[in-house]
């Protein structure tokens, strides 16, 4: 394996794979918070190029995390389709990225080369991409997955309501999706995030949406995304849940950071299989996140785009309706401004396609990074040309509880009249029952939420 | 309008009486608070920022505080709406902004700017600084961590949680050394945090430790500092307890909410759940005078318990 190159007469050699892969990546604030990150732009490209000549096996021959130290990578060996790895296994990065974006590869060929990829080596090919490559590739992916209903057609843009409230008022976060519902929102999911992970307060926010949506028979999913445990719990207890939540880290330290392990994500999907609400076969919703991972000090020496991507080899063995990447959330420390909030969108947006996962992304900031909403209106076009599931409304984009900014109610209805595309089939079918929408377009009844009292 | 506001008022009171219960039953552990987005957060304890059990109460009360954050205004611009009195019930069930209305698919001019007025009153908290007036009134020198500017500051939590060579100097010339109770204070992420409610939490703290009969060592000020500066400053001047006061991540409807960190014995290494917080102080959440006679309750019990976090029973 080659580790050893030569750019604008200097000469560079990496210390290994890790080496490679981190200092390959785009700048980004949480590389260089890891002492990860390479040291200037020259050494950056002498990064990609070792990187581009590797092979997959190169790849796989020198795992980063070692299965037997990590089950997360563990998951990942282990859902290796050894036929499909057999065939490629001799390619180069480079040569797989061409692949993905030539136009011999469509849908149905990604789809099946994904399954004998690694989550590094859809990492790798991700560092080797500028923006309109990663939307280009991620374009060709449709994923179409169901719960009660059907989303990630061609032409959708799908959107979870996320009407939160500072104490978990039944009442309050009832007017909030009234209000989301009113505009087209909620085709993905309603879901919640609450204040109190309680059991009897997970049963409580799940019973009132259920009750919303059957009343105005809405096709839509309910989802509160409670920890796992605490979720299956009020299952346990006989709450309606469509879809079952937990956020996923890119290892197993990592998750065991958010309380979870590979054993407890299989019991949920034991007792979702048995007790969830919703038709399936998909009922999962994992979000992820740049950084995570450094946060918890479970990165092992890996980069952030790559523990990104170990967290869609985790989410793919159990068939997620949705995933998001909260690409904004984690702070500036791993994502400073816009333009790496912005590349990191593109980049776990496209990671997860290729993964085969139905990915969404809560184009999100916090107040402490250097980004604004316009940088959000640029992100959510950029993801929705990209063929994104869903994105994240929430009312005039400023979350009540969690304190940061995501896309609005206004900007997803935006996003589909300008980009052609509209809400989940069902879900405009109900619309136009309840005089929302017409010809995919709102009406002059949009906006009013007392619709629904 | 008024009943409504007396029934806000209860309820939020209400709500207050819960938060500052729950908030300091436990510090927060991420196994038992986890959820979500929460989950994901980039450091949910050891960083200024409303946690799961703390999260901020946010209701439309009215506010006398001048602040350019204040809430939202809670008129609707809907202008038919099928059920008029019904608009004013889903209004004062939440401060989410509803009702705003739109023009095509966008929204309008008055909600927008709203919205960027309150975006750039949590920006400017951010990338301010501390009043020197304010620090003098308390006499309060500064000491600096090692970020060195706002953007490093952003950028590398880690430098904020160690005081510079000059800082340490400082600290061991003017402060008493093994004081029972060691205050600290720090912009953290807002300036604007420690400018609004210093004035009202520390006479109120002070007054509470005298009334339990505690000593107070040299209280001073961090500037640049993150929660963990607090074990820098246990080894240096190894206090019995220590509370900082440090600026929380702005949100939209506040840009000025404290947080209180609680140590036993604090020093390096410290594990998250050792220490004990009050979140969401600021005159719309858990008031500062309030928060301040409470910081001198968990001080005195921290002290009688000889332990915080998790550890102390309250």
């Amino acid at each position: 394996m080659n580790t050893k190159t030569t750019v604008l007469g200097q000469t560079y050699q990496f210390r290994d794979l890790k080496e490679v892969f981190a200092k390959a990546n785009e700048d980004k604030s949480g590389d260089q918070l890891a002492g990860l990150a390479a040291a200037d732009s020259r050494e950056r490209v002498a990064a990609k190029q070792v990187l581009a000549d590797l092979t997959l096996a190169d790849i796989r021959n020198n795992p980063m995390v070692p299965a037997e130290e990590d089950e997360v990578s563990r998951v990942i060996e282990e859902g290796i389709n050894e036929k499909i790895y057999s065939e490629i296994k001799n390619w180069s990065v480079a040569e797989l990225r061409e692949y993905i974006l030539s136009h011999q590869a469509g849908d149905n060929e990604l789809k099946r080369i994904s399954r004998g990829l690694s989550s590094e080596m859809i990492a790798a090919t991700a560092k080797l991409m500028s923006n309109l490559d990663l939307i280009t590739a991620a374009s060709k992916i449709k994923v179409v997955t169901h719960a009660n209903t059907v989303i990630g057609q061609k032409g959708v843009l799908a959107s979870r309501v996320q009407p939160n409230h500072p104490s978990d008022n039944v009442q309050g976060i009832k007017a909030s999706l009234y209000e989301g519902l009113s505009y087209g929102i909620g085709d993905a999911v309603i879901g919640i995030n609450p204040v109190i992970d309680t059991a009897d307060s997970v049963k409580d926010i799940l019973n009132m949406t259920k009750d919303v949506m059957t009343k105005f028979d809405i096709p839509t999913q309910n989802c509160v995304l409670a920890h796992v445990s605490t979720q299956m719990r009020a299952i346990r207890n006989g709450a309606p849940a469509d879809l079952i939540f937990q956020s996923l880290a890119g290892s197993e330290k990592g998750n065991n950071a958010f309380g979870i392990d590979v054993a407890l994500l299989d019991e949920a999907d034991e007792l979702m299989r048995k007790e969830g609400t919703s038709y399936g076969p998909n009922f999962w919703y994992f979000e992820t996140g740049q950084g995570s991972e450094l946060s918890s000090e479970a990165h092992h020496g890996m980069d952030q785009v790559t523990m990104e991507a170990r967290c869609y080899g985790l989410a793919r063995k159990y068939n997620p309706f949705i995933v998001n990447t909260v690409v904004g959330f984690i702070g500036p420390e791993y994502l400073y401004d816009s333009r790496q909030v912005i590349r990191a969108g593109l980049e776990d947006h496209y990671m997860g396609k290729m993964h085969g996962l139905p990915m969404g992304c809560d184009v999100c900031y916090t107040n402490h990074m250097k980004v604004d909403q316009n940088d959000m209106d640029n992100l959510g076009i950029l993801l929705s040309s990209a063929g994104v599931n869903f994105v994240i409304g929430v009312a005039m984009a400023d979350d009540v509880m969690l304190n940061y900014q995501s896309t609005s109610f206004h900007d997803i209805a935006a996003f589909r009249e300008v980009m052609g595309l509209r809400p989940a089939p069902d879900f405009e079918k109900w619309l136009e029952k309840m005089g929302i929408m017409e010809n995919g377009r709102l009406t002059a009844k949009a906006g009013d939420p007392t619709i629904f009292m | 309008m008024e009943q409504q506001l007396d029934f806000l008022v209860d309820k939020v009171v209400a709500e207050l009486q819960k938060k500052l219960g729950e908030a300091t039953e436990q510090a927060p552990s991420p196994k038992a608070e986890t959820g979500g987005l929460i989950q994901l957060r980039s450091e949910p304890k050891a960083e200024p920022v409303a946690s799961a059990t703390t999260a901020p109460t946010q209701a439309p009360v009215a506010n006398e505080q001048p602040a350019p954050s204040a809430e939202p205004e809670r008129t609707t611009h809907v202008p038919n709406p099928k059920y008029k009195e019904g608009l004013d019930e889903l209004l004062s069930s939440t401060p989410a902004r509803i009702g705003v209305w739109r023009t095509g698919v966008r929204p309008l001019t008055k909600t927008m700017l709203e919205l960027r007025r309150d975006h750039a009153a949590a920006v400017d908290a951010v990338y301010g600084e501390v009043s020197q007036a304010v620090l003098d009134q308390y006499s309060l020198f500064t000491v600096e961590t090692q970020y060195d500017n706002t953007e490093n500051y952003l950028k590398r939590p880690d430098m904020g949680r160690v005081l510079t060579e000059e800082g340490v100097r400082l600290l061991q010339e003017r402060c008493q050394k093994k004081p029972q109770v060691q205050i600290v204070v720090s912009d953290g992420l807002s300036a604007a945090a420690v400018d609004a409610n210093l004035k009202d939490v520390l006479p109120s703290l002070m007054d509470s430790l005298k009334s339990y009969g505690l000593t107070c060592g040299t209280p001073f000020f961090i500037q640049g500092g993150r929660v963990a500066s607090m074990d820098h400053v246990g080894e240096i001047l190894e206090p019995e307890v220590l509370v900082l006061l440090i600026g929380e991540r702005p949100g939209l409807v506040t840009a000025h909410s404290m947080s209180a960190y609680m140590c036993y014995r604090p020093r390096k290494g410290m594990v998250e759940s050792e220490r004990t917080v009050i979140s969401n102080i600021h005159r719309q959440g858990t008031s500062p005078v309030e928060a301040g006679a409470h910081i001198g309750t968990i001080l005195s019990k921290m002290l009688e318990q000889k332990a915080s976090g998790v550890k102390l029973v309250l």
